[in-house]
């Protein structure tokens, strides 16, 4: 019921809309990828290296302190101890030897936080491919060490200076290269969001993260079912990984944290699906932030890796059938639920992440309550932005 | 009423010369002036660009006329009003392109009501792709009396070529190289080929080549293998704000058909 259709719709949201430069492409992918990703030997090779190059399994960590400050129980999913420091690794392993196994010899991708670009740049020194990744120009600057690291791992870091500058740019920028390069180019999106079937097999590489979950739920508290998951949403592949194999367990309830910025009427905020609404972007149809007019709305977050203005389709759907609860938190919020994290739990999250933690104090859980926390990434990227954040405001 | 995209690709079979235009670029007010000096000058056809804020499959120069434009406070209510006499002065085929939001935002009945009330012969919305087209859009385009009109590039393969031809009323339009708008360094060995391979499919549609014609030359070439061209970006790059707009125009109008007269 919440799987993508024969035809790549969530209910009414996804597809494939594209120009006709991307076609031969994006057609290839649908045609192969379940077959290649299904078979033994892809998913020999991506478990190993989920094993011994990302560290997983991730755990699940009982956050005894938190779990008392919010009187109720804890559970942190350790997204953020993965090698490069977030979730998003389990995806550009999947789609780089996806890749590879389509022939292709290059790979660029779009990055915000700068999260999906280092990861990007890490498959590809692995496999010795070569990388360029696009990235907004004011991201680049607010998110200076990730940028580094990516030109240490020897990929091209492509400033996107168009728009806002930021993540919607960059992917422009990702897809543009793409049509004027459309033979030996694999696009790797960060996200699950793209045209189909990109946003299944972003949440399939992703999914490993709620298969985890349900082993280590049951034997941490006898149940593989928790009461509560919550993720933040930027495009929603960490949280489309923590909620997937629960999405037909109707008695899990699903949170999602959106950015709202400095607030959802400020004019500076990124919450989607409060101040979106239906449309067309980056080749699906999905909740989208826009004028009247159908221009879309330059999003704002303090965080880089929320500020895009759609969300994936499968996001779109869940929220229109009401099976994930969508709040959204400001950047305050945020960053005190971060530095809380920080100084509860010696955990100092991604600020992505802290969106999530934040959701603890907007809602009330019971004592008894089982509640995961995908915690998506680290925040050593965002020491600056701890540092330089006035909490007294 | 006649289509007059049939129409003119019935009287006229070579050197059709089509140009985009962004609405409301350089200045706002200067859609319908671009269009009548246009039509002054003796262009077959015209591409009215519907300005969007993420043009993924356009190059720097109509990035930037799309970011002029709506800065300039071009939208589609905008541009609806300001050609709803256009048909009193202009009588070549008009076609509205752009990407499908905004188009969607509208509503895709109310946009095409609006555009066939105004005399609009067709619609090229890159991002709308066959299948969908043809699911959910092609019978409120034919009730409107609107073509669609779809592109091939040298990826497409014949088969699909075969149903996007089937599909197509009006003309084909053909991207002439693996590429965003607004890029040409002249015509490929690589690019003449694959024009000669579609010319040997013999279509029942003609076709129009486009995407880096930019000059006679480049023009010319298109014109040896299609029953003509569309010149975008090059004629964004010939309009500026500081000069005599219909002089600017007639320049670029010379420029690529002294010879062809
Ligand atoms: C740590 C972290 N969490 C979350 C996100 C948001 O992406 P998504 O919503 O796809 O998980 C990012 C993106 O860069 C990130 O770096």
């Amino acid at each position: 019921m919440y799987q993508v259709d024969e035809k790549g719709f969530y209910g009414q949201f996804g597809g494939a809309y594209i120009p006709e430069m991307l076609y031969p492409n994006v057609e290839e992918l649908r045609q192969q990828y379940l077959k290649i990703i299904e078979s033994e030997s892809f998913k020999q090779e991506f478990d190993l290296l989920l094993k011994d190059y990302v560290g997983r399994p991730s755990p699940l960590y009982f956050a005894s302190r938190l779990s008392h400050h919010y009187q109720t129980q804890i559970y942190l999913k350790r997204e953020d101890l993965n090698h490069t420091g977030a979730h998003k690794i389990n995806n550009t392993l999947g789609q780089i030897i996806l890749a590879k196994r389509l022939g292709k010899k290059r790979i660029i991708a779009e990055t915000g936080a700068g999260q999906h670009g280092v990861a990007t740049a890490t498959a590809c020194a692995l496999m010795g491919m070569p990388c360029i990744v696009y990235m907004g120009a004011v991201d680049i600057d607010r998110q200076k060490p990730n940028v580094e690291r990516m030109r240490l791992l020897g990929a091209e870091v492509v400033p996107a200076t168009s728009g806002s500058q930021t993540l919607k740019d960059a992917t422009n920028e990702a897809m543009r290269h793409w049509i004027n390069n459309p033979e030996d180019t694999h696009y790797i999106i960060g996200s699950v969001v793209g045209p189909h079937p990109f946003p299944d097999m972003v949440a399939r590489f992703q999914s490993v993260i709620s298969l985890e979950m349900k082993q280590q739920l049951l034997e941490k508290t006898g149940s593989e079912d928790p009461n509560y998951i919550i993720a933040c949403v930027g495009g929603g592949s960490n949280a489309m990984g923590a909620f997937y194999h629960y999405l037909d367990r109707p008695q899990v309830n699903l949170i999602v944290a959106e950015a709202a910025g400095l607030g959802l009427k400020s004019g500076e905020s990124a919450a989607t699906t409060h101040l979106g609404k239906p449309g067309i972007l980056h080749g699906s149809k999905t909740i989208l932030m826009q004028t009247n007019d159908g221009q879309v709305v330059e999003p704002y977050s303090i965080s880089a890796g929320l500020d895009y203005p759609g969300i994936g389709p499968v996001h779109a759907h869940l929220f229109e059938t009401a099976r994930a609860d969508f709040n959204y938190i400001t950047d305050k919020e945020a960053m005190i639920a971060g530095r809380l994290c920080s100084q509860l739990e010696g955990i100092i999250p991604a600020v992505e992440s802290a969106h999530a933690l934040a959701v603890l104090d907007q809602r009330k859980f019971e004592s008894s309550d089982v509640v995961v926390i995908n915690l998506s990434g680290r925040g050593d990227k965002d020491m600056r932005t701890y540092m330089n954040y006035n909490f007294d405001d | 009423m006649e289509n007059r995209i049939i129409d003119l690709f019935r009287k006229k079979k070579k050197n059709i010369l089509s140009v985009f235009t962004t609405a409301g670029f350089p200045n706002l007010t200067d859609t319908v002036p671009v269009i009548t000096q246009l039509a002054k000058e003796g262009i077959d056809m015209i591409e009215i660009g519907m300005p969007f804020s993420d043009p993924v499959a356009d190059g720097d120069t109509i990035q930037a006329s799309n970011k002029i434009a709506l800065d300039n406070g071009m939208s589609l209510e905008v541009l609806f009003d300001q050609i709803k006499n256009i048909r009193v002065h202009v009588d070549i085929p008009l076609i509205l392109m752009g990407y499908l939001n905004p188009v969607y935002q509208y509503g895709i009945e109310a946009f095409c009501k609006k555009a066939s009330e105004i005399g609009i012969d067709g619609l090229i919305l890159p991002d709308l792709p066959l299948d969908l087209y043809l699911e959910d859009y092609a019978e409120i385009f034919k009730k409107y009396h609107l073509s669609n009109i779809l592109l091939i590039t040298p990826q497409t393969s014949p088969t699909r070529i075969r149903q996007i031809d089937e599909a197509s009323e009006g003309f084909i339009y053909m991207v002439s190289s693996n590429s965003i708008t607004g890029k040409s360094s002249g015509i490929s060995d690589q690019q003449k080929e694959y024009f000669q391979r579609i010319e040997a499919m013999n279509l029942k549609n003609p076709k129009i080549i486009g995407f880096g014609i930019s000059d006679r030359a480049t023009f010319s070439t298109a014109c040896a293998h299609a029953e003509g061209a569309i010149i975008g970006s090059a004629f964004i790059r010939a309009l500026t704000t500081d000069e005599n707009l219909p002089n600017q125009i007639r320049a670029f109008a010379q420029s690529i058909k002294q010879e062809l007269r």
